[in-house]
Formats: structure tokens, sequence, C-alpha cells
């Protein structure tokens, strides 16, 4: 009968624990799904209890797709701890419904100000930060170096060369630049850069936020730009049918020279049968002179849920995330780029030029896809892709999208 | 003992009055929770702003106004309107299959499964292999269309041709679908008959439109209505094949409310459900259309 009892007593309080996590115990949610991602967050986290034995770290790890809708429902419902996110206007529903924590005395206490520098603005809304970065990849333009140099051709640094390469290489038969719309985002790749490089980085975020009119004739600039390049046909044809990596073969196949992308188009590249020789990197040419370079960075987060438990510990995880020492390892199994200008710079040939130029960009933007509201986003990348089959429809194009974003931003 | 025996004596009293609301409950309780009650919270989210995770902002008809001024809903509309039409023709190419199978030759029964097997594979299977087939470059279809023209033609990636090349899709299994019904049908038809019109000479088209078509009268009605209703419901092939691209020229109504409602992009709940209610209404009309016929029917017998 005692014995019962006790038995009775231990399923009792292992009940109570249960439910009320362990004092010292943070719950991590996140979306590494994918091997490489999997694998820098397992050494993160037994690198975190290495040095931090008190703190107990259960992770919950979600399907990379499945995580954008359980996010909404474990933020209200079930907090976690820490919660893997993106930077930018990405955050702000979250932001603005209250389900972030305010963090901005973790990286005050830890001159993150001075090395997380480089995000300190995508990581801000209203004055106040909401989250740590701690990866972030460069956009650019890759290209076949074999090709260049067997027509003679040398990376492009004005959009005059640019127009000149694009001619020779379409001359000889090869079609300039891959691109893959089918699922559209690569099409906010190619707007971020070129009103990047025509109008430049604020007037990119004043569009971005819904405050200027998408009649207004330096977004129309833009699109005069791009259509130097639709229209002589720079672009793999039938792109709207296919995906970004079925754009690839054309290129390891030297159909195609060029493709504006992120870094992790390289491993692809390799993948398809390039070496690394055969691949060269160049920062998107400059197009008005005189405006200071800014780069597209998708930027990668860990933020504290309003509703967190165990904020105290949750804080000491987010400090030990933005330290040099986790971002470069961490990094390095990614295969991306540390936020930390303390950590070591990567090895890879790819990384180490992105590293190069995003340390010495002028500001970076998220993507067209994050900066942007998600529905303006989406009604804009539709609107790019038809732009990009029909460059003629450009007026009747620019006024949809302002329809839509008198509707989106009231 | 009294109490218990007045108890049983209320049951006695009751039993036929009681029995057959208890054996209704169970399915009445599910059709309420997961039927009725969803369909009046749509209605009701349809008349507010809300984005899933903050305060419902009430907005009366707001949503359906922005929806009529709204050019996605229209191409959706058509394409819904599209594919009502194209999609019915599974049911004569069901009944042209089923009449072509309903014969006794060697392994006949190996052909017939054959012929379902298009319905048995998932949508999105379906999606995927016609999404290969129309596929610039390497897919068949593209091929056989260079080949034979010259050109290639992108069928997903082109708004004049990507609604039909989806529909196509769609077809192949639901033509599956309506022959089975039809082999069924052709099954249980009265054999008197038939060799009483054979008798007066009725062979060939007269025998099939004047006396098989009209014994297979029910099998033609269960095929309109999962046929409509499927048509109506598209969603799986327009999300898997296209996700309603190229620029939107592919949109349908049902992939258009889990767009704005669900996606990435979306969050917009009630602007979605102001889509599902539309959609809802325009079900409803074929449905009480086919409700109506079978309460007259059921009078008739």
């Amino acid at each position: 009968m005692t014995k019962f009892k006790a038995l009775a007593g231990l399923a009792l309080s292992a009940l109570l624990m249960g439910s009320a996590a362990f004092a010292g115990e943070i719950v991590i949610n996140s979306d590494h799904s994918d091997p490489a991602p999997k694998k820098a967050m397992e050494e993160l986290i037994a690198d975190f209890q290495a040095k931090h034995p008190d703190i107990t770290v259960k992770w919950n790890n979600f399907d990379h797709e499945g995580y954008k809708a359980a996010i909404r429902n474990f933020l209200t419902a079930d907090p976690p701890d820490v919660a893997a996110w993106y930077a930018g206007n990405r955050m702000a529903p979250f932001v603005g419904a209250g389900l972030f924590e305010d963090v901005t005395d973790v990286w005050a206490s830890n001159g993150l100000d001075e090395q997380l520098k480089s995000s300190a603005a995508s990581m801000t809304i209203d004055g106040t930060k909401w989250g740590v970065p701690y990866t972030y990849y460069q956009w650019g333009i890759y290209y076949r170096a074999d090709i260049f140099a067997e027509q003679g051709i040398a990376p492009p640094k004005t959009w005059a060369e640019l127009l000149a390469a694009s001619e020779k290489l379409k001359a000889a038969g090869i079609t300039p630049f891959a691109i893959g719309t089918k699922a559209l985002w690569p099409t906010g790749g190619w707007f971020d850069y070129l009103n990047l490089r025509v109008n430049g980085y604020e007037f990119h975020m004043e569009l971005t936020s819904g405050k200027v009119p998408y009649t207004d004739p330096r977004v129309k600039a833009v699109f005069e730009k791009w259509a130097e390049l639709v229209g002589p046909g720079y672009f793999l044809e039938n792109h709207a049918a296919i995906d970004w990596q079925d754009a690839i073969p054309q290129m390891v196949q030297g159909k195609a020279a060029m493709y504006l992308m992120g870094n992790f188009a390289v491993a692809t590249m390799k993948d398809g049968g390039l070496t690394e020789d055969q691949i060269g990197f160049m920062q998107f040419p400059e197009i008005t002179p005189g405006i200071p370079m800014a780069e597209d960075a998708p930027t990668d987060t860990f933020h504290i849920p309003s509703g967190a438990k165990n904020k105290e510990d949750a804080k000491v995880f987010l400090a030990y995330l933005a330290s040099p020492e986790a971002q470069a390892k961490m990094n390095a199994t990614l295969g991306q780029l540390p936020v930390n200008n303390q950590a070591a710079k990567p090895s890879d040939k790819f990384l180490d030029a992105g590293f190069t130029m995003l340390s010495n960009a002028y500001a970076l933007a998220q993507f067209y896809d994050r900066d942007a509201d998600a529905e303006m986003a989406k009604a804009g990348m539709e609107g790019f892709q038809e732009f990009m089959v029909k460059p003629d429809q450009i007026d009747r194009i620019l006024e949809r999208l302002e329809k839509v974003r008198a509707k989106v931003y009231k | 003992m009294s109490d218990t025996a007045r108890s049983a004596g209320f049951w006695k009293r009751n039993q036929l009055k009681i029995a057959p609301w208890a054996f209704l409950a169970p399915g009445a309780i599910m059709f309420l929770l997961y039927v009725l009650i969803p369909i009046v919270q749509s209605v009701w989210i349809s008349f507010h702003d809300w984005d899933g995770l903050g305060d419902k902002v009430w907005i009366g008809l707001g949503n359906y106004v922005e929806l009529l001024d709204d050019d996605t809903f229209y191409v959706a509309l058509k394409n819904n309107l599209i594919w009502l039409a194209l999609y019915l023709l599974a049911i004569p190419m069901g009944l042209a299959t089923a009449l072509f199978l309903n014969q006794t030759v060697w392994g006949i029964r190996l052909y017939k499964s054959l012929f379902f097997f298009p319905f048995v594979i998932s949508q999105v299977v379906v999606g995927l292999m016609f999404t290969w087939f129309y596929a610039p470059d390497f897919g068949l279809f593209s091929q056989l269309i260079k080949w034979l023209t010259g050109t290639e033609i992108a069928v997903l990636a082109d708004e004049r041709f990507v609604t039909l090349g989806i529909i196509v899709a769609g077809l192949w299994p639901q033509t599956a679908y309506c022959m089975i019904l039809y082999l069924t049908g052709l099954n249980n038809l009265n054999p008197e008959q038939i060799e009483a019109a054979r008798m007066d000479n009725a062979r060939g088209w007269r025998l099939l439109w004047h006396v098989i078509l009209p014994q297979l009268a029910p099998a033609t009605f269960i095929a309109m209505v999962v046929t409509v209703i499927g048509a109506l419901r598209s969603f799986d092939l327009v999300s898997i094949m296209t996700a309603g691209g190229p620029y939107g020229s592919s949109q349908v109504l049902s992939y258009f409310m889990y767009e704005q409602a669900l996606s990435e992009y979306g969050y917009r709940m009630g602007y979605g459900a102001a889509i599902a209610v539309v959609l809802f209404l325009i079900m409803m009309v074929f449905i009480t259309l086919f409700i109506v016929r079978m309460i007259a029917q059921e009078r008739n017998r």
C-alpha cells in the first residue's frame, strides 16, 4: 500500500513538473528541417549546453513549409521560449500583434549594436529590437567564368558593360540570363537590384513600405531598364513554366551564362556538374552612377515570444547565438554568412566574396517578399512575372499594383 | 424500487419517439459540429477584417465590395465557368469508354481496371505527371507540338492555354470515374427490354439513345453531380501545376480563397471567407437543383 502511495506521489509530481517547465529549461521551436541547418542547430545547442550546463534546451524541429503556418498557432496557443523567424517586414505582423518580446536590452548589454550593425535596421521596428539575427547570405550574379573567358568578356561593372556582354553572348547563341519564375520570387531579386541600382536604397525602402505609388515615374524608370534586357530576349524563354532549379541545367550545359540568385544556387550548380573554377561571382553592376551600392541579404533570426515562460534564460540563449564564435561555427555548417562582423571569415570562395561585399555594403535589403507587405509582395511579383512575358503591358501592370498598394497600406 | 419501475415505464412509453432521435444524434451532432457551425462561422468571419492573430474588425460588406473590384476574382470566376463547361465532357467520354469496355472479351477485367487506374492515383500525382508532360524542352507534349508545328508551346506558362491544360489533366481521372459509374449502370440493364427493342429492329444509335440511355439515367445523374462539384472545387491540380500562375491567369475560386486566407502571402481570413461564401452560394445553386430532383424522384416512387 505504501509502495502504491509513493508511486502515486511520484506520478503526481511528474505530472506537475511536466506542466510547468523546469526552472532553467528553455523550449526552442524552429524550422531547421534540411540536413545542413539541422546539423548546425544540433551543434549550436550542444555547445550552448556545454557552456551553460544549468540550462536545459528542449528543441522542437518543424518542417520548413509547415512552420510558416505552425508559428501562427503556437505563438498564441503554446508559446515556446525561443522561436525562429525572419527579419524585416516578415516579423511585423507578430510584432504588431504583441507576440514578440522586446530584446533591445540583449543588444545593448552584449555590444550587438556594433557587432550586428549590418542587420540592426532590419531588426528594428518603432525604435525597438525584436530579435537576434544569426545568418544571412548574399545575392548577386553567378556566371560561367569559362564561357566569359571564351567569349572574351570581363565581368561587367556598369549597366552599359552588362548590355554589351549580353549582346555578345546572345550573338554567340547563349542566353545571357537563366531564370525560372514559376514560384514568382526569383523576379523579386531582379526588381530589388534594378531598383536599388536605379533609385537607391532609401527609395526602395520607401516603395516597399508603401509610401510611394507604383505609378511614380521613378518606378517606371526601373522597368525601362528591365525592358532593355527583356526586349532583346536576354532571359530564358518559357521561364514562367519552370522553377529556379530547372533553369540551372541550362547554365550547366552552357546554354545560359549568368544567373542572378542567392548564394544557395552554388550548391545546385556544383551538383549539376560545374566545378568551382567554372563559376564566377560578381556584384550587380552599377546603373545610376554615384548611388551607393546596397545589397539583398535575407536574414534568418531568433525571437522570444511575449508569452514565453523562461524569458531570462531565453535571453542568455540569444546572447550566445549572437556571439562571434557561435555564429562562425554555425554558418560554417550552414554554408552561409555570419551576421556578427567579429566572426571568423568563411573559407569558401563565394562566401568570402559575399562577406566582403556585404561588409562594405551601404545598406542591406531583405528581399522584396520580406520587405514589402505579404499581400503586396504577391501582387508585385505576379506583376514582375507578367512584365517579363509582356513588357509592353507595363502601364496596365503598374496601375494594378498601385491599386493593390492603395488597398494594403491604408 | 418504484423509482426504477417508473423510469422503465417512461422508457417503455416513449421508446418509439426517442429511439429514432437517439440513432440520428451521432450523425446530427457531427453534421452540426463539422458542417453547419463552420458555415455560419465562415459567413460571420467574412464580415470582418482579420489576420487570424489579432482582433477581428467588423467591416460589414467591405470584403464583398472589395471582391467586386478585384480583377483576380473575375479571372477566377471566368476560369471556374470554363472548368464547369469543359469538365462535363468527362460524362460523354466516360460513357463512350464504358460502352467500349462493356463486352465479353478475354481479359476484359484487366482492361477495365487499367482504364480505371487514373482515378486511383492521387490528384497530386496526376498534376505532377501532366506538369512534366507539358514541360518545355523535355516534356512529351511540348516535343510533340514542336515536331508538328515547329514552335514550342509552354502550356503552363501561357495564359491562353494554361487553364485548358489543367482541365485536360483533370479530365483524365474524372473520365475514369464516370466510366466506372456507367459500367455499373450497364451491368444493371434490363436484358428483356433490349431484346424487345432488337426485335423491333432498333440498333446502333437509336438503341443507345432510346433504350439504353434512359435506363442509365441514375448513373448519368450521379456522374453529373460529382463532375459539377469536382469542377467547382478544383483546387489540387491548380495548386500543384501552376499555383494560379502565370501571373494569376489560371486562378480558380477555391485556390484564390486558399491563397488569400491561408498561404504564405495571405492570412486575410475575412477576405478568404468572403470568397468561400461566394463559392458556397454558387455551389448551392447546383446542390439545390440536385436535391429538388432527388426529392421529386422519391415522391414519384
